[in-house]
């Protein structure tokens, strides 16, 4: 088989143009009419604008979920038995706090993976959802096959505030002196990660391609 | 290419459709270190490594023997003006038995070692037998299934991130000390990657097959097993 750079420029014939049924796990081919996939087992998704229903919902799931997630606070800290103030943060609270305390990479690391990442994901899918299935040229098909690629890697790692609420919780148990305790936010949040991170799976990459021209004009062997 | 018996197109039999854009390729035996891409979007399909099946088992276990001790073992120590404590996550699940957040510690701990732990006991399960030359365990296609459903879900390498942002914000409060179980998440980072680098699904779907893996489904259709 060819390198990657050595672009394929003849007519390709898509599983689903042949009137097959291309496993989304395995890869491995069954006739159209097969309900799952018997080499994995894995139920077999025909490359349908229908499926985008799954990756909405999840979506819109996701959305809500991520609203009580910024307005509530994500931990609770007491010191001094509350003697010297409880705080309450929320996530661009805590953003502002590291800020205060001088460690702007944290911060940085921090804003990137709770307020950055969700919103970008949520237009990302958006998008992609809106755009799946309609006529596109291959380049635009190879950038947006790049974003899904980007969305689906990313998405997990917006879990790290949640890990860091987890963590600080258990650990800062020191009775008088300080104590910390997580908010609904945490949860909120970690429901609207996993949320998104569903609806970035549902979708499938298949659609992507599905308003590819079958044949390129300057084909020559186009009929 | 002339590969006019090898494939079958009214019934998919010796066809690989590319999992991102649908694209047909005939399904072709590939030497070790050779890489297949899709002819159209570019995603890697095969890349057979020489005994992959072997380090992927020695990872499994090696993964499998870090968790158990990032289990048990401290995590972190923190102590502020003589108050202490030391915990490790067992204590922390613990500690939170009867909380009202119970479910969200749950899912972490599911995250960073239930799921983590899971999948390497489905990887031994599908490798072994295929590695030895015999005949794959019963459920082997779902377990290698499910594994490749959970990749995404086990976070192990997010929490050690997690965990140094975590130490950043508690410096002012009170003094650190890394445990033992925290050099254990690290050290599972490099072996997820390895992991992860010798990892090829369609060689060991392959393997499956090839080893004359039978699915619970025996409707299957004419000549697909042919």
């Amino acid at each position: 088989m060819s390198g990657p750079e050595a672009e394929h420029r003849g007519p390709i014939l898509t599983a689903h143009r042949a009137g097959l049924l291309g496993c989304h796990r395995c890869g491995r081919v069954w006739p159209a009419d097969q309900i799952h996939c018997h080499r994995c087992n894995a139920h077999l998704r025909p490359p349908d604008r229908r499926r985008l229903q799954a990756v909405w919902a999840w979506w819109l799931a996701g959305l809500i979920a991520y609203i009580p997630a910024n307005v509530f606070p994500m931990m609770r800290t007491q010191t001094f038995a509350g003697l010297a103030g409880n705080s309450e943060a929320t996530i661009l609270g805590g953003v502002v706090e590291l800020m205060h305390h001088g460690s702007y990479d944290i911060a940085l690391i921090v804003f990137v993976a709770s307020i950055i990442v969700p919103i970008g994901k949520f237009m990302a899918i958006a998008w992609l959802a809106t755009v799946a299935g309609r006529p596109a040229t291959a380049e635009q098909a190879h950038s947006r096959l790049k974003v899904y690629e980007v969305v689906e890697f990313i998405g997990r790692w917006s879990m790290i505030d949640v890990f860091v609420v987890a963590i600080l919780s258990a650990l800062v148990q020191l009775g008088f002196v300080a104590s910390i305790h997580p908010g609904p936010a945490a949860v909120s949040f970690a429901l609207s990660v996993a949320f998104t991170m569903l609806s970035a799976q549902s979708f499938d990459a298949r659609l992507i391609w599905r308003g590819l021209p079958l044949r390129t004009r300057s084909d020559p062997y186009d009929l | 290419m002339t590969h006019e018996d090898s494939y079958d197109l009214a019934t998919g039999r010796g066809l690989i459709a590319c999992p991102r854009c649908d694209a047909l390729h005939v399904e072709e035996d590939l030497e070790a270190g050779e890489t297949a891409r899709c002819i159209r979007c570019g995603t890697v399909i095969a890349k057979p490594r020489e005994g992959a099946f072997a380090q992927l088992i020695a990872l499994a276990f090696t993964s499998m023997v870090l968790l158990v001790g990032a289990v048990f073992f401290p995590f972190l120590q923190v102590s502020a003006m003589g108050f202490g404590n030391a915990s490790s996550l067992f204590d922390v699940a613990l500690a939170f038995a009867d909380g009202v957040l119970l479910p969200l510690v749950l899912a972490v701990l599911a995250m960073i070692i239930g799921l983590p732990i899971v999948r390497s006991f489905l990887l031994l399960y599908t490798l072994v037998p295929l590695a030895q030359g015999r005949q794959p365990y019963r459920h082997a296609a779902r377990a290698f299934r499910w594994s490749e459903i959970l990749r995404p879900w086990s976070m192990a390498e997010i929490f050690v991130i997690g965990t140094a942002v975590a130490l950043v914000k508690v410096a002012g409060l009170a003094s650190v000390h890394l445990g033992p179980a925290f050099w254990a998440f690290a050290a599972l980072i490099f072996v997820n990657i390895a992991s992860r680098a010798f990892m090829c699904q369609t060689t060991i779907w392959d393997a499956i097959e090839d080893a004359g893996q039978r699915t619970e489904f025996d409707s299957r259709p004419e000549g697909a097993d042919a």
